[in-house]
């Protein structure tokens, strides 16, 4: 090949100088922005009250306009066992059948056409379907009685319920926040009396009377209660 | 491989071999030895078989694919459905159990029914029931899947069209009207007190009994012997010689339960006793039974009866001259006599439902001889009357075809399938006008039939049986018929004209008849019988009689021999759809989804077959097409088919699953005869067992321990300790494991009879899904605890051993420390959990588990799509999906469950509270379960005899289950030598 031919293949760069620059920049600069931003874009979705409905905003819509434990709780101070009867007994606190709705309803303001959705449940023997609210995976294996029972009240993982007139989250119930507890139980617990107040405030030294009460309910070391198979099986 | 070599091999190298390809170590074998998973290819075999495969998306299993799986940015809003009127006693999360009743073979088996929130998830044995004593079988423990079947006919059909239930009775009642001494009715047996009475009542109608598997033989020779059937009780709870001849007592009959749990008692040596019983068995094929027996004998099944007049001449029955026997035979009967005499009152001759009736009154003869009535044999009225044999269907048969039946009412009894092949059904039904079919399936025989009535299962049924020992116990409904389904009671009662009573109605008022007792009064004892799952003072009362020796021996003769056998798993076929019972793993040969001919090995050899040959046997003119397998102990010159298979109209899992053996049946060879003519096709056929499966490969002497009592004795005499004790450290720091519960597990290998019972257990318990048959020839099988069959000694007729295996609980567990994301990890109560949600699927745990007892799911096994599965699935265990790791973690759910209610109790559990499914079920009581750190616990105890050992004690692992040495009682007239 004569030296001819090969300049006649001899073209201009294609690419100038300053192109190294340019795709140094993207390499250490813009790649690592891109990837902050969809890291932290999933951050949000992941954490975000919208995706794990938290707060009031976030409510589910209920039939009949939802429950309002703000009047039968917070007015008329019922017990959350008047309904919820088997926290005590069951991994399952029971939502209330719609008898037991009508049990006052038929007296009390049974005329109401807010009601109306009750009365048609029970005369139709049509179970009413609520939104789930407080919903763990199918692989989580959750026990109300336990907790209950061991000085965990309804309000530390519920909320004031007494203040809602639409049951919405208050914890967005990250397997990290159970382990919080399960690791130092102490911070939360409450005494026997108390479980059921929904306005309970821990006190000033709730650590050193969360240290008692531990003692108090026999609770499990923090090794027993981290293990995998205490919710999981 | 030629017999010299395979024998040589046996008695000199290894000890222990599971299947005659090891003990020879062919070249396949060992390829085969190298990889974890015989065949893991990534695809499926061939386009043909993952077709028919994907066709079973049926009952029990299914390759769901990915639909349902839909992008979406939040979790799907899920419904909370509360009740409208809550019943009493339900209370959400917790489950009730009710107490009601099986028929097996007409008998009823006590139960204790697992109700969440209304529905039947799980059965069990009911403590307080004679049959069962708290535990269960394979059969019953797969019955709750059969309720949830997609496949069971869900209406009611008059020639292949729907109609309605006021349409079929006002059908029925006039077709009944119209032929008035011309109705029949045949069902399978039963013992209702109700139901015979409600047929009693119908003027001129005819009833009859058929089951395939019936004991009119032990019905013919008490007849004989006594001139009235009766009903035999066996007390093996008192008997130290057990010589059973062809029976296998302690699997798959009504009273096995029972039978297993009181024959265990003997051969456990728990409270540091020294003694247990021995127990004799000639067969011809190995049998779970057989596989218990200190002295095994093969034997032809014709050559039983010489036996049994030769012991009966021994012992002096009076008109039985001793027939001559081959002199291996006379040494082994000559033995077992004099065992039996030094036992007299307190051992036990039984012959099987396979021998002939002649025999039978032999045996009852043999047991007046050794007065062994009225202490281990007792004697009552007969709980099931009337015959149940072939010798009814052949009469309703003859009664067809001279044209005296009008009309004929089929319940449950599927005549057209299981009727032994000279009989011919199909043509039979056809002359009569009206055939109603009632039953759960719509099957071959409802496929004959005017009428099908869509039938409902005992879980959905009112009803009353009686037990083996007489006991009435209740059936009571857990759940309302799913498709609206009919018993046999109200079915009568419309036959009757009686169309709108109830099956609770129709039994309370007969029962209300009975006791004569006012409304108060009755309902009350009801309640309680109700509760307890029995009747009071029902049980039979023993009665006295004087045996004597009657009927002919049939000749033994020569010539190939055909034997068969109820399918260990499937029985009579009844239950072909149930995909738990076409999976577990058949006793000895470990076969799965087929059946086969059974043959042995040196017949093989002359016949010149091999493993998976497809046979055409031809017997008495008629021909089926069979795989040989060659089964180590069986006896030479026989064929073993097992009945249950080649169903046509099953339902999506069992039709065409395997060759249908009825077909070779004859109306005079019921059981077994002479002369069949096999020939080699030349034709391959795959069989897929897991025999080969998992294996714990070069580490024999650590894996079963064995001695005889005998041995034990003498060492225990000497002061020397049971085996050596290894003593190894390990590299990583020791856990504290002194606090708290610690969980652990002993199995007493004496006891175990490997009759699946457990196997079962799990899967219901645990939701193992099902993967069929192609799945299972890679060695994906999933059941948690399988049991391993392992033999020892001369091919033609080794020692049996059976081994249940599940998880370890390794203390030192190997599979931890290599899972790349912690998702198998220990918890503080010993226990090696499994976390589903973290498992990635690199299945490096399970390859370095040297006890090969994780499972992994390859494929989408689970049927999340069919409604009716789901309902039968248990609420608190995660049903797993595709690429996780499982395997047993001791029923973590029940021992949480427990723990949640002794912590609220502020209290400790107690021993025995927490009992695992596999405990739960087994009828013999090898399993114990409990907290080994609580030294009164029976486990922990247990855990102290010197008989205790564990698997691969040199691997270091630190098994929480170990193991009760097998131990043997050989007569040393017999085994020649002190072992």
């Amino acid at each position: 090949m004569s030296i001819q031919s090969v300049e006649r293949y001899q073209m201009a760069q294609v690419f100038n100088r300053r192109t190294n620059k340019i795709v140094r920049l993207g390499i250490f600069v813009g790649i690592p922005l891109v990837l902050a931003l969809l890291s932290s874009a999933w951050w949000y979705y992941t954490r975000s009250d919208w995706i794990r409905d938290v707060g009031p905003a976030n409510a589910k819509v209920q039939p009949g306009g939802g429950f309002s434990h703000q009047l039968h709780v917070g007015g008329l101070k019922m017990d959350c066992r008047y309904c919820h009867n088997s926290v005590e007994l069951s991994s399952s606190a029971n939502i209330p059948p719609t008898q037991t709705c009508m049990g006052c309803h038929s007296q009390v303001l049974s005329k109401s056409t807010k009601l109306e959705f009750i009365r048609s449940s029970y005369a139709k023997d049509v179970p009413v379907q609520w939104n789930l609210v407080h919903d763990v995976p199918k692989f989580v294996y959750f026990n109300h009685s336990i907790h209950v029972a061991k000085g965990v009240g309804c309000s530390t993982c519920h909320g004031n319920l007494a203040t809602m007139p639409v049951v919405y989250k208050t914890q967005a119930l990250y397997m990290s926040w159970c382990l919080n507890c399960h690791r130092n139980p102490e911070q939360f617990l409450r005494p026997e009396s108390e479980i059921y107040n929904p306005a309970w405030q821990p006190p000033a030294d709730q650590i050193a009377q969360g240290l008692i009460l531990k003692q108090k309910y026999n609770i499990r070391s923090k090794l027993q209660l981290t293990n995998c198979s205490i919710c999981h099986r | 491989m030629s017999k010299e070599s395979l024998d040589t091999q046996g008695t000199s190298g290894r000890s222990y071999w599971r299947s005659l390809e090891e003990l020879s170590q062919t070249a396949e074998f060992r390829a085969r030895l190298d990889r974890e998973f015989p065949r893991e290819a990534a695809e499926m075999r061939d386009p043909v078989s993952r077709r028919s495969f994907l066709k079973l998306m049926g009952a029990s299993m299914a390759l769901s694919s990915l639909v349902g799986c839909q992008f979406a940015l939040k979790q799907p809003q899920e419904k909370i459905v509360p009740y409208v009127r809550q019943p009493e006693q339900v209370i959400p999360g917790r489950p009730l159990y009710f107490a009601t009743s099986m028929a097996v073979q007409g008998y009823g088996i006590g139960l204790l029914a697992e109700s969440h929130e209304g529905r039947p998830t799980k059965v069990d044995g009911n403590p307080d029931h004679p049959a069962s004593l708290g535990s269960s079988d394979a059969w019953i423990q797969a019955s709750v899947l059969t309720m949830y079947d997609p496949d069971r006919s869900q209406q009611i059909l008059n020639a292949g069209k729907p109609a309605t239930w006021a349409d079929a009775t006002a059908a029925i009642a006039s077709a009944a009207n119209a032929a008035a001494d011309g109705l029949r009715i045949i069902s399978e047996p039963t013992s209702s007190p109700s139901v015979v009475a409600a047929i009693a009542g119908l003027s001129g109608a005819k009833w009859y009994q058929y089951d395939a598997l019936s004991n009119d033989n032990v019905a013919n020779g008490a007849n004989l012997a006594f001139d009235r059937v009766v009903n035999t009780i066996y007390a093996f709870e008192k008997a130290s010689v057990v010589v059973a001849l062809d029976s296998d007592f302690t699997h798959g009959s009504p009273t096995s339960i029972r039978y297993s749990c009181d024959f265990a008692s003997t051969r456990r040596l728990e409270n540091d006793s020294l003694s247990m019983s021995r127990l004799y068995v000639a067969e011809p094929s190995p049998s779970n039974t057989g596989t218990m027996a200190d002295h095994r004998l093969p034997v032809k099944a014709g050559d039983i009866a010489p036996m049994a007049q030769a012991i009966a001449a021994a012992l002096g029955v009076a008109g039985v001259t001793a027939p001559t026997l081959s002199e291996s035979v006379t040494k082994w009967v000559t033995v077992a006599i004099a065992d039996l005499k030094a036992a007299a009152g307190k051992s036990i001759v039984i012959a099987g439902e396979s021998q002939p009736a002649a025999v039978h009154a032999l045996v009852h003869a043999i047991n007046a001889s050794l007065s062994n009535v009225g202490k281990t044999v007792n004697y009552t009225e007969a709980v099931i009357s009337g015959p149940t044999g072939v010798a009814s269907l052949k009469a309703l048969v003859d009664e067809i075809n001279a044209g005296a039946v009008k009309m004929l009412v089929i319940a449950d009894a599927n005549i057209a399938y299981n009727a032994p092949a000279d009989i011919n059904v199909a043509e039979a039904l056809k002359k009569v006008p009206t055939v109603v079919h009632l039953g759960i399936y719509n099957d071959e025989t409802a496929a004959l039939a005017n009428w099908h009535i869509n039938g409902a299962y005992y879980l959905e049924s009112w009803g009353d049986l009686r037990a083996f020992d007489g006991t009435v116990s209740l059936q009571q409904p857990l759940i309302a018929p799913l498709y609206d389904g009919k018993t046999f009671l109200e079915v009568v009662a419309a036959l009757a004209g009686n169309t709108t009573a109830t099956a609770y109605e129709l039994l309370t008022s007969y029962w209300k008849s009975v006791q004569g007792t006012k409304d108060y009064a009755f309902d009350k004892q009801w309640q309680i019988s109700l509760h307890d799952g029995t009747v009071a003072q029902t049980t039979a009362a023993t009665i006295k009689l004087t045996a004597k020796v009657g009927g002919e021996i049939p000749a033994s003769g020569t010539g190939l021999e055909l034997i068969f056998r109820p399918d260990p798993s499937l029985r009579d076929g009844s239950a072909a759809n149930n995909g738990w019972l076409q999976e577990v793993p058949k006793p000895i040969t470990k076969l799965v989804w087929d059946n086969t001919a059974q043959i042995s090995f040196a017949t093989a050899q002359k016949l010149g077959v091999k493993n998976e040959d497809v046979l055409e046997l031809t017997y008495q003119g008629r021909s089926v097409k069979a795989p040989a397998y060659i089964v180590a102990g069986q006896v030479d010159d026989t064929i073993v088919v097992h009945l249950g298979f080649g169903r046509t109209q099953a339902g999506k899992v069992g039709t065409n699953v395997g060759f249908n053996s009825y077909a070779l049946r004859g109306t005079e060879t019921m059981w077994f005869g002479n002369g069949v003519e096999v020939k080699n096709t030349g034709v391959n056929y795959t069989l897929a067992s897991t025999q080969e499966h998992f294996n714990l490969e070069g580490r024999d002497e650590d894996i079963y321990h064995t001695t005889t009592i005998a041995k034990l004795i003498e060492e225990k005499a000497h002061g020397e300790k049971g085996h050596k004790k290894h003593e190894i450290f390990s590299l990583f720091p020791a856990y504290d494991y002194s606090k708290g519960y610690q969980w652990g597990m002993s199995i007493d290998l004496n006891a175990c009879n490997g009759c699946n019972a457990c196997v079962v257990a799990c899967q219901a318990e645990n939701n193992i899904p099902v993967v069929g048959k192609d799945q299972i020839w890679r060695g994906r099988e999933m059941q948690w605890i399988r049991i391993d069959t392992y033999f020892a000694g001369d091919s033609t007729n080794p020692s049996i051993y059976q081994q249940p295996i599940a998880c370890m609980q390794c203390e030192n567990a190997p599979c931890e420390i290599v899972c790349p994301v912690a998702a198998t990890v220990h918890d503080e109560e010993g226990i090696n959990n499994m976390v589903y949600n973290r498992c990635v699927g690199t299945k490096y745990c399970s390859n370095n588990c040297p006890y090969k007892v994780r499972r992994f799911n390859f494929f989408q096994y689970v049927d999340e799509e069919t409604p009716s599965l789901k309902l039968q699935r248990n609420p608190d265990v995660t049903v797993r999906v595709r690429g996780v790791m499982e395997k047993c973690n001791y029923c973590l759910q029940r021992i949480n469950e427990s723990r949640i209610d002794a912590d609220r109790e502020n209290r400790e559990i107690k021993d025995g509270e927490v009992i695992t499914a596999c405990q739960q079920a087994c009828p013999s009581q090898a399993i114990v379960f409990g907290n080994i750190n609580d030294k009164s616990s029976r486990v922990a105890k247990l855990k102290e005899l010197d008989t205790k050992f564990t698997v691969l004690d040199s691997l270091n692992t630190k098994p929480r289950t170990s193991y009760m040495t097998k131990l043997t009682n050989p007569n040393i007239e017999l085994s020649g030598k002190m072992e």
